[in-house]
């Protein structure tokens, strides 16, 4: 970092420089290619099967030949309707319903479609670039790799490919392309009157992020940010009090001359055992109106009437991060635990000849060395909270509703709350497509921030 | 000082006792209610007045679906928790050990990739499995498909482990002939016990509370419901009152096997959770 650099060139400047090259290279290979490689250009896997690389031809073949059956025997259909999702609606014609096109497949199998001719351009680029590399070997008068050392490759120097084959592939299709088909639906009008296979969704540009900033003015812009403000609100206190709390606890369990150790870290940690939804689910009732809680209080006289412990936005609130610390501190407390014996010793011995009290030694000792260590921790518990899911909606779904809130949304609901009531009781699929986004946007930049501010969530190769 | 070092070792005492009935009152709760005979609704007392088994022969009884639904459960838990552990290691070992072309970029795309909300891509992927036959009626392997298939994402525990285990292992086993696929199989996964443990583990425990995507995927379809999707309906259904305690006992079944596999591997989930706070 100390020298001079030349300045970096910006990410779409060096795109274009690599393209050219690379459009360069792929006409040079052609001019000077021989008869082999210039077939392989319109026969993938041709060069190779003629020089006797017969699994890299054979492979390649196969994957050209699959790649262009999808995509003209099955994509194109769906494709070529991309730009306006369908035109012909479902009518019934004499009380028979003759489908017309199906919106959502459309969309669907027109990105997998894209996706395909992508993968297909991929793999001609990497025919092509093993043609070259084949003929300045023979050129060289060296020997091809065999078949037999292809194959073994696969185990060994290229193990990584076989390694990440399946893994990659699955990510594509259930992570990837489902999560471009949903940020496209954010720009379409897909809602409950917009239901294929009946109706036909179309494009309907910036319309959808227009009403979140309360442009379109049907006051869910105003619930949108109410929400984003609980949310942020619910996650800061999830993390920091389960945090600091959790940590005074191990530093309890782990003092001096406190016995049975390990049997008040398992009581502890049974909330980590049992499963969520039976732990939640039963708690959440114990606090009912008429639960547990408000039963004895009611017998011992301590309340005329029963508390609404859900049914109240504040108490609701307040409850719900309570009883998450229930959940949340035996977590911190199982990994300060293990932290706390890492810190020098010495530290703690000169510091108390210092004669520096308990507090003391916890503030300047104990504290900074675990903010420092544990500092992706609270970055991924954090934004862990941001999205959990479990403890709003298995204590009281997201309630108490409130008629000034649109869209069916309730005091405690978090964001991806929300999105999932529109999902599944509203149908309104393009606003939960925007609030998906709006989660991703905030997800990233308070990473981004953190990510700024940490040295050691920074660090990967540093602990190695 | 002996007596003052006495005194606060008391009050520590009071306050882990404090602590510890307040973490396990909910859970003898639920055993109290789930024995009680007299009344199937919520009540506001804490002992049964009259012990019963009632609820527990209901479940097993012919009137439940109950193991029906629990085999589900247990069999998504297995199986998540074998191809997940696979899945996890594969991606692991080639991300640590490994060094090719768009290795990072391969990461920054999955760290982005992760910032996504899981319930966003839900109606798609209830479509994408319905094209495959795999909702309602079939929605166990539809499930199971659903958590295989994104879990290479959650490599970063065991990334850190192996990123641990030093280097000069791998070059000394190359110098002797051995391929990557043998280092792996032969030499980093018989040194990653406690992590691959771990892994399974944390693998197996997802199922038994998914409820979110479970709930949409078999929609409607009894049989193809987990512990999680069925029992939580018990609870919110308005006719709750009928079932709540059995829904404790359901409950107490499921809760027993998880928590006591649990505590016997505790020490690998320490070790995995402290792991995987500090590297991130």
């Amino acid at each position: 970092m100390e020298n001079y650099q030349v300045p970096e060139r910006s990410g779409i400047s060096r795109f274009f420089h690599w393209l050219g090259n690379d459009l360069k290279d792929i006409g040079g290979t052609f001019v000077r290619g021989d008869w082999r490689t210039k077939l392989s250009y319109i026969i993938m896997g041709f060069g190779q099967l003629l020089r006797g690389q017969y699994v890299r031809g054979l492979a390649l073949l196969a994957l050209q030949t699959l790649c262009n059956y999808f995509i003209f025997g099955f994509g194109w259909t769906y494709l070529k309707n991309i730009l306006t999702l369908g035109t012909v609606a479902t009518q019934k014609v004499n009380r028979v319903t003759v489908f017309g096109d199906n919106s959502f497949l459309i969309l669907l199998y027109g990105l997998l479609t894209v996706i395909v001719i992508l993968a297909l351009l991929y793999l001609w680029r990497l025919n092509l670039r093993q043609n070259k590399e084949a003929e300045g070997i023979l050129a060289e008068g060296r020997r091809l790799p065999t078949n037999r050392s292809d194959l073994h490759s696969l185990l060994d120097k290229n193990f990584d490919k076989t390694l990440l084959a399946l893994p990659v592939l699955g990510i594509f299709v259930f992570t990837v392309l489902p999560i471009i088909f949903m940020i496209c639906i954010a720009f379409t009008n897909y809602d409950a009157n917009h239901q294929p296979p009946a109706n036909l969704f179309t494009w309907v540009g910036l319309q959808n992020f227009k009403e979140l900033f309360g442009i379109g003015g049907t006051g869910f812009g105003g619930t949108f940010f109410y929400v984003l403000g609980w949310t942020l609100t619910w996650a800061f206190f999830a993390t920091f009090l389960t945090y600091f709390l959790g940590m005074a606890v191990a530093i309890l369990i782990n003092k001096k001359g406190i016995k049975l150790k390990k049997l008040w870290r398992t009581i502890l940690v049974m909330t980590i055992a049992v499963p969520q939804f039976v732990s939640l689910l039963y708690v959440g009732k114990m606090f009912a109106t008429d639960g547990l809680v408000n039963g004895y209080l009611l017998k011992w006289g301590w309340i005329q009437s029963a508390i609404p412990f859900w049914d109240n936005a504040t108490y609701a609130r307040i409850l719900i991060i309570v009883i998450n610390l229930w959940i949340g501190i035996p977590y911190t407390m199982l990994i300060v635990t293990g932290l706390l014996m890492n810190i020098p010793a010495e530290l703690y011995e000169s510091a108390r000849i210092d004669g520096a009290k308990p507090f003391q030694t916890f503030w300047y000792i104990t504290l900074p060395y675990m903010l420092f260590v544990t500092g992706p921790f609270l970055l991924t518990q954090f934004i862990g909270n941001l999205n959990n899911f479990n403890v709003i909606f298995l204590l009281n779904r997201g309630r108490p509703q409130s008629m000034s809130l649109s869209n069916n949304a309730g005091a405690t609901d978090l964001l991806v709350t929300w999105l999932y009531k529109m999902t599944i009781n509203d149908s309104n699929y393009r606003i939960a497509a925007v609030i998906g986004i709006m989660v991703f946007v905030v997800t990233a930049v308070i990473s981004l921030i953190v990510y700024n501010a940490i040295p050691s969530v920074r660090d990967e190769e540093g602990f190695q | 000082m002996a007596r003052r070092r006495k005194i606060a070792n008391a009050v520590c005492y009071v306050v882990l006792i404090l602590l510890s009935i307040i973490w396990l009152f909910p859970f003898v709760a639920l055993v109290l209610q789930s024995f009680r005979g007299e009344n199937s609704g919520m009540v506001s007392y804490l002992v049964p007045k009259q012990w019963s088994m009632a609820n527990y022969r209901f479940l097993f009884g012919s009137g439940s679906k109950f193991l029906k639904w629990y085999g589900n459960t247990l069999i998504i838990a297995l199986v998540v928790a074998v191809c997940q552990t696979m899945v996890v290691i594969c991606v692991s070992y080639a991300l640590s050990r490994m060094r090719f072309q768009g290795r990072k970029l391969l990461m920054n795309i999955w760290l982005v990739l992760g910032m996504f909300p899981g319930f966003l891509t839900m109606i798609c992927l209830y479509y994408l499995l319905k094209q495959m036959g795999l909702t309602e009626a079939g929605a166990v392997p539809g499930l199971i498909l659903i958590s295989v298939a994104s879990s290479g994402m959650g490599y970063y525990v065991c990334k850190g482990y192996f990123d641990t285990i030093p280097r000069a292992l791998d070059e000394a086993a190359i110098l002797d002939g051995a391929t990557r696929a043998q280092i792996l199989t032969k030499m980093i996964i018989p040194m990653s016990k406690p992590i691959i443990i771990y892994t399974a583990l944390v693998a197996f425990m997802g199922p038994w509370c998914d409820y979110i995507f479970a709930s949409y995927v078999a929609f409607g379809h009894e049989d193809s419901y987990n512990v999680a999707v069925a029992m939580t309906r018990w609870v919110w259904t308005n006719d709750y009152q009928g079932y709540f305690t059995r829904f404790c006992a359901g409950g107490i079944l499921v809760a027993i096997p998880v928590t006591i596999l649990f505590m016997c591997l505790q020490k690998y989930y320490v070790s995995g959770v402290t792991g995987g706070a500090v590297k991130g």
